[in-house]
């Protein structure tokens, strides 16, 4: 029983594993070697792939961008969710449980639908193809979720510590920032990290409100496909590189991952 | 936590509410508005009024999409619930692979999607691909880009591999939460380890789990980038799901008054369904 505990992860890892040693390998090898033959491991090892990459600004910008929307994304989706899970976690007001599920609908909403008018929208208000635009239409889905798991946190506080504090006469501001805010810590941490990471992965909306000035990473590489033929090994290096600030962020929350659902409520 | 009233608790939402309202108010009634007219161009509409509904509602090739759509979205749940949840049980609860296996297991969650969908594309790829190469080495036929059964093999594994990991990541939470005087108890009473997954632990992870299925259904009913990405849909139209379809018409056709018809009633379905998913999963809660 004990031996087969310890299986099943580490099949799993495994498994997890080999498409992205598959392409990281990839990135390592010529074109030539990818199309010409089946080889496990890279025979001429290249870096040839990344010089390209980081020397070009018609790709590197495509990270800089991403990076760019993502932080303005997060930062404005965590900040005006903490007040809102506030209140959901404190007060009881008119129309609050509807409102609440609201939110949550625009969770659900296929960005297929919203692709073309939020084109039209961005447009019309003169923000379309700007960081901005990006990260204000990734909001859409972010700002539900970062109230959710903040609303969960922030439940979890008692609220004989508002009192206390009252009490002691700080003013509702200084509380929220002083005191509140460095107790939910964990739980800002992780909502930030939910909103960093469906804003990096997300490709179709960021894609249709970009044009030149903003164009994140994923749009750049789906166009040297077409373009450039099949320089797969060029490919597969961008690929790799978009796993890396990913896997960075993990790193930083993997103790509060788990928590940060399991304290939210339904 | 017993809430105390308090309407002024409106303006910390105010924020969110126009933020959201905002983006999720005027491109919807932009939706709305077209699917009820009909366009020559120039700019000029004219009332059409629910026509578009119902040629959507009517056309088979609507209901092919969404039979695949459901079809996908149920085989990838049946699939990945039950194995997040095996797996989530056979994790090591204390000590440092704790690490190891969160911050490995969660990489895929963090991967773009399309970067997701091209490195399964080459993966898969029966002359250059591991997992192609590998298969056809052992005398399977495969090749996702003219076999539609290959392509949905290639699709759904991609879906298991880039998802399960999320139901892991849920079931565990769910699962370090149970204090361990639950399990002393269960050791007095000589329970097996069946019955203390069916009447322990299973309880306990009941509400993470809800959360696992409702996310993985919007997600998987929404899915786009990946098997765009993949497949294109193709071979033919086998893998078209929903919203490939839905792109198809709207961007690829650019025929506006069924695109935007179809969008709303997508949409409908998705709120039916994750409703329907949450009031049975919630209602014994409550009893």
């Amino acid at each position: 029983m004990k031996r087969a505990s310890w299986l099943i992860p580490t099949i799993y890892i495994i498994f997890l594993m080999l498409p992205i040693y598959w392409l990281v390998s990839m990135s390592f090898k010529t074109t030539n070697e990818i199309l010409g033959s089946f080889t496990l491991w890279p025979q001429n090892f290249t870096l040839d792939n990344y010089r390209v990459i980081f020397t070009d600004p018609s790709w590197y910008m495509g990270y800089v961008n991403s990076i760019i929307y993502v932080c303005i994304n997060t930062v404005l989706s965590v900040s005006v969710a903490l007040p809102a899970a506030y209140a959901f976690s404190r007060y009881r007001f008119l129309g609050d449980k509807h409102l609440f599920f609201w939110l949550l609908t625009n969770r659900m909403a296929p960005a297929a639908v919203f692709a073309l008018p939020f084109f039209q929208l961005y447009s019309a208000i003169g923000i379309f193809d700007t960081h901005l635009a990006v990260a204000l239409a990734h909001t859409l889905f972010n700002i539900p979720l970062a109230v959710w798991i903040l609303e969960g946190f922030m439940s979890g506080v008692p609220k004989q510590l508002d009192e206390t504090a009252y009490v002691d006469g700080y003013s509702f501001p200084a509380f929220f920032i002083k005191i509140f805010i460095p107790t939910i810590a964990a739980g800002i941490g992780v909502a930030a990290f939910f909103c960093f990471m469906f804003s990096w992965v997300e490709l179709l909306l960021a894609k249709t409100l970009t044009a030149v000035a903003a164009k994140p990473i994923a749009a750049t590489m789906t166009k040297t496909a077409s373009s450039s033929g099949y320089e797969l090994g060029l490919l597969a290096a961008a690929g790799t590189l978009t796993i890396i600030p990913g896997a960075i962020v993990i790193y930083f929350v993997r103790n509060y991952i788990a928590k940060g659902f399991a304290l939210g409520r339904v | 936590m017993n809430k105390t009233v308090n309407q002024k608790a409106w303006f910390f939402v105010l924020p969110v509410l126009l933020l959201v309202a905002f983006n999720a108010i005027v491109p919807l009634m932009t939706v709305v508005n077209y699917s009820v007219q009909e366009t020559f161009g120039d700019n000029v509409f004219f009332w059409s009024g629910i026509s578009w509904f119902e040629q959507v509602l009517k056309s088979s090739r609507f209901h092919e999409a969404l039979g695949r759509q459901l079809f996908f979205t149920f085989t990838i749940l049946a699939i990945e619930v039950p194995l997040g949840v095996i797996i989530a049980l056979a994790m090591p609860r204390k000590g440092p692979w704790v690490s190891v296996c969160l911050v490995l297991m969660a990489m895929p969650l963090l991967i773009p999607w399309n970067v997701v969908g091209a490195m399964w594309n080459i993966f898969g790829l029966p002359e250059i691909g591991l997992l192609g190469k590998t298969l056809n080495t052992l005398g399977f036929d495969y090749n996702y880009t003219r076999q539609p059964g290959a392509a949905w093999f290639t699709l759904i594994l991609m879906d298991v591999w880039h998802w399960t990991s999320l139901v892991v990541l849920l079931a565990y939470a769910g699962l370090v939460s149970i204090p361990d005087a639950y399990y002393q108890a269960a050791k007095i009473d000589g329970a097996s380890s069946w019955s203390i997954f069916r009447y322990i632990q299973l309880p306990k992870m009941k509400r993470v789990l809800t959360i696992a299925i409702l996310l993985r259904f919007m997600d998987s009913f929404n899915i786009y980038t990946e098997p765009s990405v993949l497949t294109g849909g193709g071979p033919g139209n086998s893998t078209t799901l929903l919203s490939i379809d839905l792109v198809k018409i709207a961007l690829g056709q650019f025929d506006l008054g069924p695109a935007a018809a179809m969008s709303l009633i997508y949409f409908l379905v998705i709120l039916l369904m994750s409703w329907i998913f949450y009031t049975v999963m919630t209602r014994n809660e409550d009893q």
